[in-house]
């Protein structure tokens, strides 16, 4: 592991979709023990931005950098969690099988998990406090287990970055609160977690550094920095100053 | 006729197709029950709707010009199943769209081409509904090792359709070649429909992929399981059918498809923990909520 404590560096990123450019120059770093929230309006380009990330699409210019290396699917230390909905949960499989699902890629083709690779499975349920639940069909569990189950498929890789996407919504918040705890604690723990959420209130509250995304990054900061600075907000959200959200700022 | 009497006529060598047919008809329900747990799951059920009729203009051809069914099956099939792959990359249209564009042009194609050719009244039944007869003992070994070819390729990469099933996006990011996995899907349907329109017939053959799959999800939350037993079903279905439409007269595939339809129904109603009557039993007896949070869970 290099010394380096930028995990996750996004350098002067423009993606075009459709002729149409959808993110313009965004600069982004992450570190590693880092929890880093990512907000900003319905087509802000957050779902775009991830996805150069994972390098799944490649940017018409800047580069994605992962541990210093260029990223590319399947090579690079990502961990990809996606929202809930995008996981077929009535399909027949244990809990432990779809973690072990992570592995597919690093794996290759025609090589089955072995051992080594049933270790992680079990290390990475251990992690998300899921290890009861291994031999569970996936379609028997509650939401946040749900999102837990995609955590722990991610973190079988023992990536250095971890990619959330909009893990909260429709959790309750007792749920939420027991996830942003485990969030929190992968950070500590040396990755570099990067995360989309329209919760900006719980945001503010679990993340360290909150970046505000509209086609570009528009500011990153802490987030006592960024709910002192209401401007920023107005330019990112293009609301006016009396709008609920800036009054929701205040309140944090 | 009695079981008895089946197997008598089964090594009667006056009635030689009869063997040869029931092979084939095994080995095509043993195959398309495998393949067919992929087609149930990804809810493909329409795209082995459209390769099963995709495969008849290349049939059509084959059968005009004296050609391999197989062969000419093959071809067409993976054709139409390389061109609804290419035409659903535009974000415009939906897949099933397309496919329904191109399955219905390929069928009319097969109906177009099979009129030109002098007979063809009886061939086409035969095509459309199955027959038992006239297979020739080279197509038993063209079945046994296509089949086994394509159970060989799912199992080799069962691993990367398991995570292309649960979430395409995520394996794109593993680096899982999802595109290309998809057409092998494809082409591995595309085969299991053609060894098996000979004996089941053309209409047919989506039966023999959806149904036995479909019960045996019916029964179990383990793919493993339900890979075992969805040929267990389309085998055993396969066999009792052939005996009722030996011993009525009755068109072999349409009765093996009945018999499919009737195991389904059965488990529908009767399956021990997904049943309508295993459901209505609970809601009878519900569990005491004790035992509901101990069950629920962390």
């Amino acid at each position: 592991m290099t010394h380096d404590p930028t995990a996750l560096s996004v350098d002067g990123v423009s993606v075009d979709l459709g002729g149409r450019r959808v993110l313009d120059g965004a600069d982004l770093a992450v570190l590693r023990g880092e929890l880093v929230g990512l907000i900003g309006p319905n087509g802000a380009g957050k779902t775009t931005l991830l996805r150069t990330i994972l390098g799944l699409i490649a940017p018409a210019a800047g580069r994605v950098l992962i541990d210093g290396q260029p990223s590319r699917p399947g090579r690079t230390s990502t961990g990809y969690v996606p929202q809930r909905h995008e996981f077929a949960w009535e399909f027949p499989i244990s809990v432990a099988g779809a973690v072990a699902s992570g592995l597919t890629g690093r794996l290759g083709m025609l090589r089955r998990p072995g051992p080594a690779a049933w270790n992680a499975v079990a290390e990475a349920l251990d992690r998300v406090r899921m290890s009861e639940l291994a031999d569970r069909p996936v379609g028997e569990l509650s939401g946040g287990q749900r999102q837990r189950v995609l955590m722990a498929r991610a973190l079988v890789l023992r990536p250095s970055v971890l990619l959330l996407d909009e893990p909260f919504t429709g959790l309750d918040m007792p749920t939420q609160d027991l996830l942003s705890e485990l969030f929190t604690d992968l950070a500590r723990e040396g990755h570099a977690v990067l995360m989309t959420t329209h919760d900006i209130p719980s945001a503010l509250y679990t993340c360290d550094r909150i970046a505000l995304l509209n086609r570009s990054v528009i500011a990153t900061g802490t987030p006592a920095q960024l709910a002192a600075d209401p401007d920023v907000w107005m330019t990112a959200f293009d609301v006016a100053s009396d709008s609920a959200l800036l009054r929701t700022l205040k309140a944090v | 006729m009695s079981p008895l009497d089946f197997v008598t006529d089964l090594f009667n060598p006056d009635l030689s197709f009869l063997p040869k047919a029931l092979a084939v008809a095994l080995m095509s329900s043993v195959v398309c029950g495998v393949v067919g747990t992929f087609v149930v799951l990804r809810g493909m059920a329409f795209i082995g709707d459209a390769v099963a009729h995709a495969v008849f203009p290349g049939l059509a051809i084959a059968f005009a010009v004296s050609g391999n069914l197989i062969l000419g099956g093959t071809i067409a099939g993976i054709v139409t199943a390389v061109l609804i792959a290419v035409f659903s990359q535009n974000r415009r249209l939906k897949e099933d769209s397309v496919i329904g564009v191109f399955f219905v042009g390929a069928f009319a194609l097969g109906i177009v081409i099979i009129s030109q050719t002098p007979g063809y009244a009886g061939s086409l039944q035969q095509f459309l509904f199955g027959s038992i007869t006239g297979i020739p003992d080279s197509d038993l070994y063209v079945v046994a090792g296509t089949g086994l070819l394509i159970l060989g390729v799912l199992f080799a990469l069962n691993k990367e359709f398991v995570a292309i099933s649960l979430d395409r996006e995520s394996a794109r990011a593993m680096g899982v070649r999802v595109f290309w996995l998809d057409l092998v899907l494809y082409v591995l349907v595309t085969l299991a429909v053609v060894i098996s329109v000979q004996t089941i017939g053309n209409v047919l053959v989506l039966a023999l992929l959806v149904t036995p799959a479909a019960t045996a999800r019916l029964l179990t939350d383990r793919l493993g399981v339900m890979m075992a037993l969805a040929p267990a079903i389309g085998g055993s279905s396969a066999l009792i059918g052939l005996y009722l439409s030996w011993s009525w007269d009755l068109p072999t595939g349409g009765t093996i498809v009945l018999v499919l339809t009737v195991l389904f129904l059965l488990t529908w109603f009767l399956a021990p923990r997904q049943g309508l009557l295993a459901t209505a039993r609970r809601r009878a007896h519900p569990p005491r909520v004790a035992d509901r949070a101990v069950r629920v869970g962390a």
